[in-house]
């Protein structure tokens, strides 16, 4: 039945190896492969509905896309996908739970399989599979992808990394051969970009991905937290003074109208060359390339955010997790399909096609040709290895996902920098919603 | 029923009426509810009006009440909640950003809806007039009403953009300023932006309204006017403006419920931003139920806009329309 021979598993995996896609008719094959061997088998006369995220990069969307067609043809379950934008998920989603009605599998961010742990289908069976075949879960995929119980209510199945980009000829005018790692040397770089007329730049405004993303990690590299480790709320402490602080000195250094940017603000300054330095994911890089602008592409590159207090990472990556809904028909098509998503070689042709913009959460993806290709799109890589969770010390349930919501640091930070209200005034409001939304 | 009607051919006029009077319950054919609904005016009317208040009671009082009864529970998206009192609105009162939105939305609706009014009237008067082109004119006017909301918000969120401004652009290279305005940064010049923008958005509606209004008004008024020698300003004072007050209240009402109500404009141009400067009413309810999955908490948000909308609108009807000589009395 299935069409895969040696030459096409050979042409598929050199392919691979230099970090191009499989022809479809080499990932159908593929796919065949994996459906007469398949762990879930699904019912017959399966057919799913998928709701996700709409997509940031084309050639991610057209790598799953045709993901799923191969999957559709190797086991005769036919796959509807269909995206919402980003925001819109978790509402739709919470309603689906509610109603019992709705896609089998949604496709979310963070926490919000959480929300509605009891609606979901049991996946540690699938977890378990993945995890032993691809070099085990990483740490925050695991915590992402269990419920109370222990259980894997939800799989993460990539992570969306969030560095920071920068000029190189910007930063080496300003007197840095490279991004500093620590934190005093980061605001410094800053002052200089600011002396040199090439400011930084990054989103202070309600910008959900971006500007939640490096406003944690200013707040965690103080080890200062929304919660503890009980999601009892300390965040009225000398740290988060000291992290408003902090924040503040960089938004004075940085170019005017960062507190009104948004996810997209950032990306059209960099590109604009309004700003040496900002933080994203691999989008700018990707538009820099595919659209010819080799003045940006040659000149920029990635880098960790520096390292706090604690001498550990405190970044914060998008978890992207799938999910599925007790009340699908097809339980087992359901499995089926996290099964081959997540299955080699088909998930590192997504990888690839995804251009770095996603991360894998399983450890047996880190030889992806996608890291090694380009050097510019190796830091990714281990964005999910570094990422800390949601809710910081805390749970990663609904609480944090209202946290994130709601702004509470990105306002917090945001207030004491603008000069809104003192450090500590700006702490104490912070501190009274992440109350609220953290009562018991 | 045959033979009654027979015999009663035959009997005398009296006898008659005391055999229908004694014998018609069990003879004639009860009067059934629904023969009564036939022939009833009154029960008529009722049965008529059923479809419509079925839709306001399914579409507007449901709705209305459930988001009450939501207030009053700690409801989360999915979750039917618990019912716990006012306790959403006393959290909501000691919440600073929720008064900075109710200040931003009075803000946003008194500033928008007055120059909307001053800019709506004197376009409308303008085109009153016998002007060339002026079917066009009118048509150009109503332009912006008819662009989506959120196409013309993006618009404006370049215009007014940190970095890409084209008026920060053009006023650079007339040599006016020096660096870029920072319209969405700052917390007033966020305000005034989308204040801006609404009245860009909202004053053809006012204007087209009035216009319809100002063609009411008879041109006799203005004939006799003029041969009494009244000054431009005369007539408009005491011809136009009190016969164009009706027109005036229903539009500013409307007018004053859209800007209170609006949501997109802000949405697509900050966000509530910056630091929750921009942030109406409408914005956060949505943030906090919708994004933040608090119900609960956003129906309140929701539920406390219901006294200012409801002042709105009497003031409108009782302020605006309380000329008695509207009705043939002297005006008090």
């Amino acid at each position: 039945m299935f069409n895969i021979d040696r030459r096409s598993l050979l042409k598929g995996s050199s392919a691979l190896a230099l970090g191009a896609a499989l022809t479809p008719a080499q990932l159908l094959g593929y796919a065949k492969a994996w459906a007469a061997d398949m762990k879930f088998k699904p019912e017959a006369g399966a057919e799913l509905r998928l709701l996700r995220w709409k997509r940031f990069i084309q050639s991610e969307e057209d790598a799953f896309l045709a993901l799923i067609d191969a999957f559709t043809q190797a086991t005769g379950v036919k796959v509807t996908v269909e995206s919402e934008f980003m925001d819109d998920i978790q509402p739709k989603a919470s309603v689906a739970a509610n109603v019992g009605s709705g896609p089998d599998l949604i496709w979310g961010l963070y926490s919000t399989a959480h929300l509605f742990p009891d609606k979901l289908i049991d996946l540690t069976d699938v977890a378990d599979h993945l995890g032993g075949q691809y070099g085990g879960w990483v740490e925050a995929a695991e915590t992402y992808g269990k419920g109370d119980g222990g259980t894997w209510i939800n799989i993460p199945i990539c992570f969306g990394g969030n560095y920071l980009n920068y000029r190189n000829s910007m930063i080496e005018a300003a007197g840095f051969k490279t991004v500093p790692e620590d934190l005093e040397g980061f605001l410094e770089m800053s002052k200089a970009l600011k002396a040199n007329g090439t400011p930084m730049g990054m989103a202070l405004g309600h910008a959900s991905g971006d500007g939640n993303a490096w406003t944690h990690w200013a707040l965690w590299a103080h080890d200062a937290y929304v919660v503890d480790e009980n999601d009892k709320v300390i965040l009225d402490s000398p740290e988060a003074v000291k992290a408003c602080e902090y924040v503040k000195a960089l938004y004075d250094s940085w170019i005017p109208g960062t507190a009104s940017w948004n996810d997209g603000s950032n990306n059209k300054a960099f590109l604009a060359g309004e700003v040496s330095v900002t933080n994203n994911g691999i989008s700018i890089y990707q538009k820099a390339l595919t659209e010819g602008m080799t003045d940006i592409s040659e000149d920029m590159d990635h880098a960790f955010y520096p390292v706090g207090v604690s001498g550990k990472p405190t970044e914060l990556h998008v978890a992207w997790s799938l999910m599925a809904f007790k009340y699908s028909k097809y339980p087992n098509a359901c499995k089926a399909l996290f099964e081959f998503i997540m299955s080699k070689p088909q998930y590192d042709d997504w990888l690839v096609g995804s251009v770095a913009y996603l991360t894998h959460p399983l450890n047996g993806y880190d030889d992806n040709p996608i890291w090694t290709s380009d050097p510019k799109r190796t830091i990714f890589r281990d964005c999910a290895k570094r990422t800390l969770t949601a809710g910081g010390k805390g749970s990663v349930g609904e609480r944090a996902a209202a946290a994130l919501a709601d702004f509470i640091v990105v306002d917090m930070l945001a207030s004491a920098a603008t000069g809104q209200t003192t450090p500590e005034e700006a702490v104490k409001q912070a501190t009274r919603k992440a109350k609220r939304i953290y009562r018991s | 029923m045959l033979r009654y009607r027979l015999s009663g051919l035959l009997l005398s006029g009296q006898t008659a009426k005391m055999l229908d009077a004694a014998t018609r319950p069990a003879a004639v054919a009860p009067v059934t509810f629904w023969t009564r609904l036939n022939e009833n005016r009154n029960l008529l009317g009722l049965w008529f009006m059923l479809p419509a208040a079925a839709f306001l009671l399914l579409f507007l009082a449901y709705p209305l009440g459930l988001g009450i009864w939501l207030s009053l529970t700690d409801a989360r998206i999915g979750r039917a909640g618990e019912f716990i009192g006012i306790e959403n609105f006393t959290w909501l009162w000691g919440d600073s950003v929720f008064w900075l939105s109710v200040f931003n939305t009075l803000l946003y609706t008194i500033v928008a809806s007055v120059i909307k009014f001053a800019i709506g009237l004197y376009l409308a008067l303008l085109l009153n007039n016998n002007i060339v082109f002026k079917a066009f004119i009118r048509a150009i006017v109503l332009l912006p009403f008819i662009v989506p909301t959120v196409l013309s918000a993006i618009a404006f969120w370049w215009i007014f953009d940190s970095q890409f401004s084209i008026i920060s652009w053009a006023l650079i290279e007339l040599g006016i300023i020096e660096q870029n305005i920072d319209f969405l940064g700052t917390p007033n010049n966020a305000r005034a932006s989308v204040i801006f923008a609404n009245i860009w958005r909202g004053v053809p509606f006012v204007a087209i309204t009035l216009l319809a209004g100002l063609q009411t008004v008879p041109q006799s008024l203005y004939e006799a006017a003029t041969i009494d020698g009244a000054s431009k300003w005369a007539m408009f004072r005491h011809i136009t403006y009190p016969l164009l007050t009706p027109i005036i209240a229903v539009v500013m009402t409307f007018s004053v419920l859209f800007t209170f109500t609006d949501f997109q404009l802000i949405y697509a141009m900050t966000r509530g931003g910056p630091v929750n400067a921009t942030h109406l009413m409408a914005t956060l309810s949505y943030q906090r139920a919708i994004l933040g999955g608090n119900l609960g908490e956003g129906a309140a948000i929701s539920t406390a806009m219901i006294p200012f909308l409801l002042s709105a609108i009497m003031f409108s009807w009782f302020g605006l329309q309380r000329r008695k000589w509207q009705q043939g009395e002297s005006d008090d």
